[in-house]
């Protein structure tokens, strides 16, 4: 069934000055699941994000989002129609609080968000919702502490609880669980699991503890390009994999 | 660690602190000014007014929008000139000329902010500096800015029809009038759901971006935010000198409002006020030293980049919250 896909592309290729970083991808995302996306460093995972997300425009092939033909947007409007997408980096917004942070995400269905005559308590009818969204992750007792100053880990969650803040059909996340200690690793996959109910969620993923343990559909990539698609069972036994991959992890868990 | 019910969603104690801190502030800032005349030559305040607001709207743009212009003259030259002609030419009373030069910078900060906001860091610098040369050569060559003579003898007139600004005290309330309500909403805008994007948008503009706002609308009504109170600053400088000239628009005012900025502390409140009447005040002891002021000057930049990155409020914020906190 068609209508079960969600996001889809075609034949998506970006080519920066000669190199190939994403070569004819084609992808089919499911609706309802999580999907991982791994890799070798510089596999491509990161741009094809920026592809999906329109930070980076296409050399070629198209994006289907819902069936629609995003390919030629930008990525605000992209964000609009419900995929919203967290950074390999840590992505807050470090001068502003905790609660401002996610109250930022909140704001734009007010409808003020130019009115510059309007004082900032306005935006404190969101404040309950926003605490909620804090509570979520655990970072209400954070609530006014600069983002900035956060440990790592909790900088990761608050881009989650902003990121859900926005109530994507899609979310993307970019090495959501890199940096952090084991107990982080699991809150954040056990979170993970929690906010996938009734969306989608697209990761790029490093830690096969959190791949076997969440996702249902991992695409593997290399130079650009799709090895092999498939459940957890069957892609980490592929000796393509094994020889691409699962020897560079292992080495890196060991 | 504070626990999860202490926790007051309206009045956390920082926000209340800061506002606290704001407020009183202000206050001592308006005694400051309402008593000044009193003590110091009027002049001389209004001419530091008149640039304090220039900083403030340029710190608009630099310290919350985290965009450098390097081409603010422009606004502030511009917004003169038409508040020149309006009560020169056209007969306007003081406070359509002001409004008038006002808007003429405001239209010019959309030109000008349509070309350049899609640039980033010091190309944006670099644009805004070209088209602030443009409009240069334009205010040499246009017949109606009086070419090297600039627009002399400009009427004051009556504010309002009844307070008459050939006196100087009226003029000068008037002045703090129009210096006070631009830094009130400057302040407004600054903490207002715009400026809460703004903000963010400073912070980290692809995130921004993710989140669903499309930046540079965002961006450019930041800009033109800025232009128009600069033009403010600028037409009511205008009156009060009875003079528009090519000063205004020269590329060193350009320079001398990112100094005021940044010796004062970008992104704080008070600190353009603060820089303008550093920067003021020097030139008018220092003006005998000639060319030694701009070397002066020059040291003091070199000085404030290197030592005192946050400025002078700024730093005395940061000394103060030090203190407070440890
Ligand atoms: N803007 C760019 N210009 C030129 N080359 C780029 C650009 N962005 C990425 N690349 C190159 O494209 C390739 C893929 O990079 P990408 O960041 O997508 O990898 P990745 O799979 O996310 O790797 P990692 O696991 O290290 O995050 C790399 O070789 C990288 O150097
Ligand atoms: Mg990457």
């Amino acid at each position: 069934m068609t209508d079960d896909i969600i996001l889809e592309t075609r034949g998506l290729t970006k080519e920066f000055k000669g190199f190939i970083a994403v070569d004819r991808v084609d992808l089919k995302i499911r609706r309802g699941t999580i999907h991982a996306l791994i890799g070798p460093n510089g596999a491509g995972k990161t741009t094809t994000f920026n592809l999906l997300t329109k930070f980076l425009p296409a050399t070629s092939g198209t994006i289907l989002f819902n069936g629609h033909d995003i390919t030629r947007e930008n990525a605000a409007d992209v964000a609009r129609r419900g995929i919203i997408r967290s950074f390999q980096i840590s992505a807050v917004f470090p001068n502003l609080t905790v609660l401002e942070n996610v109250r930022i995400a909140l704001q734009r269905s007010l409808g003020t968000s130019f009115h510059f005559w309007k004082s900032e308590s306005s935006l404190d009818t969101l404040n309950d919702r926003a605490l909620a969204l804090l509570e979520r992750v655990d970072l209400r007792r954070f609530a006014q502490t600069h983002a900035g100053e956060l440990a790592y880990g909790r900088k990761r969650t608050l881009e989650i609880a902003t990121t859900l803040a926005m109530e994507p059909e899609l979310m993307l996340l970019d090495e959501p669980t890199s940096g952090m200690g084991h107990e982080d690793v699991d809150l954040v996959k056990n979170l993970i699991k929690d906010v996938a109910k009734g969306r989608t969620v697209l990761m790029v993923e490093h830690n096969m503890g959190v791949v076997s343990g969440i996702c249902d559909t991992i695409t593997v990539l290399q130079r650009g390009a799709v090895l092999t698609e498939g459940p957890y069972a069957a892609v980490s036994t592929n000796p393509q994999v094994i020889e691409a991959y699962m020897g560079t992890a292992e080495a890196a868990h060991g | 660690m504070a626990a999860p019910d202490q926790y007051q969603p309206h009045a956390s104690r920082d926000d209340a602190a800061e506002a606290r801190y704001h407020r009183r502030a202000f206050l001592v800032m308006m005694v400051l000014f309402i008593g000044a005349p009193f003590v110091v030559y009027p002049v001389f305040v209004m001419k530091a007014l008149c640039f304090a607001l220039f900083a403030c709207a340029f710190n608009l743009l630099l310290g919350f929008g985290g965009l450098l212009s390097f081409g603010h003259a422009m606004f502030l030259g511009m917004a003169g000139y038409a508040a020149a002609h309006a009560a020169k030419v056209w007969g306007l009373p003081p406070e359509l000329a002001i409004l008038a030069g006002s808007a003429a910078s405001t239209v010019l900060g959309v030109v000008v902010g349509l070309l350049a906001i899609r640039r980033q860091g010091i190309y944006f610098a670099m644009i805004t500096l070209a088209l602030a040369q443009m409009v240069f050569f334009f205010c040499l060559q246009a017949p109606f800015t009086g070419g090297e003579d600039g627009i002399q003898s400009v009427p004051r007139g009556r504010f309002l029809g009844f307070l008459d600004l050939s006196n100087t005290m009226v003029l000068y309330y008037v002045v703090l009038a129009i210096f006070t309500a631009g830094f009130l909403l400057i302040y407004r805008i600054i903490h207002s759901p715009f400026g809460q994007v703004l903000k963010a948008i400073r912070e980290n503009e692809p995130r921004a971006i993710s989140l669903g706002y499309r930046t540079e609308r965002y961006k450019l009504a930041a800009f033109v935010l800025s232009a128009g109170l600069a033009g403010l600053a600028g037409a009511t400088k205008a009156l009060v000198f009875q003079l528009a000239s090519l000063t205004d628009v020269h590329w060193s005012m350009s320079g001398e409002v990112v100094l005021m900025t940044l010796l004062g502390g970008m992104g704080t409140i008070f600190g353009p006020v603060v820089g303008a009447f550093a920067i003021i005040t020097m030139e008018n002891y220092l003006a005998e030293l000639g060319s030694w002021f701009t070397i002066t000057q020059g040291a003091i930049f070199v000085v404030c980049v290197l030592a005192f990155r946050r400025g002078i409020i700024g730093e005395l914020e940061a000394w103060l919250r030090k203190r407070r906190g440890g």
